[in-house]
């Protein structure tokens, strides 16, 4: 039987995306599936969230794959090369320190001035009995993100010429535990939202640190969009590793 | 027998961490050996291990964090002659007030409306699932993206009170202080977080074969 081809672009109102799946009716026993050894690990695809099978097929430009069973998004098409995503991880490094550096606000009451940084906030939270946020913020604004930017920039690095860097299993295991827990975009909304509470009561000077957090929320909706996993398709192992 | 085949029909198992597709070498029965994916090492399970069990521990700890949580204050304003404790609900009032309706309408979505549709989202799934439900799949299905993607903009609050205490330093005018409120409050998003993670959208779809 001839796997179905399913276009149905104009059944979901004006998003942009159309699903693409392929639905192999496949035996248990169908040839081309043997995906335990090397013969073809990419040929299939199974929808993370309902367990459907699907035969991969390669997106073309803007085309996002959608499960035919629960909408989920299955695959997108990598826009980014694996050049762009390093001058992009690139660039949100050296965003990443000017926001750690500047102050993110500074308020003015009668002449005194006090600003922040986030450093400054983690600890006088760790200062003001609640451990426990001081925690939190240092792990999901500093300590994940960073630790994100580097492996990536490392990982990338290695992948330009298709090779896997040393502890490339480890990190990209470590990676993906880690995805949820960054959360430098919330902190830029909890930023503006400090901002506007404070006006009511002191003069408010928006400082370059919080410039930087934008442009790093920016870069981070970008990568949004790009599943890591390509990273196991575009690199090969090393007999070393 | 569905159009649409099923990976566990196939005795197929896509990695939970790097996605591999591999060939199912656990038994019948269900249960998985320990094997291990060949490709990034994790252990390979065919659901998430316990996701009943350890959804529905994380969530009803999550909503016991979540009482003291909006009763308690979650900071406190003092200045020379007054001291002036907040809530959550108050500080969006305050908000709404005094400084600008459309941010109080986002806080109070991420720390009021978010945590409760979560509480009240997962509880449907597990209930529903649990009894193989064939009750709106793809809305159910689409419910759990949806509370996995906003889930942790709830940790706003936490994030305002802390920048606050940390700019709020005029020693005897003006002074911003954490309360405990928001300690229960970020342990609250991070257990709905850990919640909505241990649970496997594939049971949403595990009772459907019986019914078509």
């Amino acid at each position: 039987m001839a796997p179905a081809l399913n276009k149905a672009g104009d059944s979901r109102g004006s998003a942009p995306s159309r699903q693409i799946c392929e639905n192999p009716q496949i035996a248990p026993s169908g040839q081309g599936i043997e995906c335990m050894g090397k013969t073809s690990p990419e040929a299939l695809l199974i929808c993370e969230y309902c367990d459907t099978v699907y035969r991969r097929r390669t997106l073309t430009r803007g085309e996002v794959a959608h499960c035919l069973c629960c909408q989920a998004v299955l695959e997108r098409h990598h826009g980014l090369s694996v050049n762009a995503m390093l001058a992009l991880v690139m660039t949100a490094m050296v965003v990443f320190v000017q926001a750690n550096v500047w102050p993110i606000v500074t308020l003015g009451l009668n002449g005194q001035y006090s600003s922040a940084t986030l450093w400054g906030t983690i600890i006088q939270m760790w200062q003001q009995q609640a451990q426990v946020v001081s925690v939190l913020a240092a792990a999901t604004l500093f300590f994940f993100p960073l630790f994100k930017m580097m492996s990536l920039g490392w990982l990338l690095w290695f992948a330009r010429q298709g090779r896997r860097a040393p502890g490339f299993v480890r990190i990209m295991v470590t990676l993906h535990y880690i995805g949820p827990w960054t959360m430098s975009e919330v902190f830029v909304l909890g930023a503006l939202v400090a901002i506007v509470k404070a006006r009511i009561y002191f003069d408010v000077v928006a400082d370059p640190g919080i410039y930087a957090y934008a442009v790093l929320t920016l870069l981070i909706t970008i990568f949004a969009s790009v599943d890591l996993r390509l990273l196991w398709d575009v690199t090969t192992p090393e007999t070393a590793i | 027998m569905s159009a649409l085949p099923r990976a566990a029909d196939l005795g197929l198992i896509s990695c939970h961490v790097c996605g591999l597709v591999c060939r199912a070498a656990a038994d019948d029965a269900g249960r998985d050996g320990e094997v291990a994916c060949p490709r990034c090492g994790s252990v390979l399970h065919r659901r998430k291990p316990a996701s009943y069990a350890r959804t529905w521990a994380l969530l009803i700890a999550a909503f016991l964090m979540y009482i003291p949580a909006n009763v308690l204050p979650i900071m406190r304003t003092a200045s020379l002659n007054d001291i002036d404790d907040n809530t959550i609900l108050s500080g969006v009032v305050e908000l709404w007030v005094k400084g600008s309706p459309d941010l109080a309408v986002i806080v109070f979505t991420a720390s009021i409306v978010v945590p409760m549709l979560k509480f009240l989202v997962m509880a449907v799934l597990l209930i529903s699932s649990r009894f193989r439900s064939n009750w709106a799949l793809p809305q159910r299905a689409k419910l759990f993206r949806l509370v996995e993607l906003i889930g942790y903009w709830s940790m706003l609050d936490v994030f305002v009170v802390a920048l606050l205490t940390a700019l709020v330093r005029f020693n005897l005018l003006s002074l911003v202080e954490p309360l405990p409120g928001v300690i229960f409050f970020g342990l609250t998003v991070v257990l709905t977080m850990l919640a909505s993670m241990s649970f496997d959208p594939r049971l949403i779809w595990d009772g459907r074969d019986t019914n078509d």
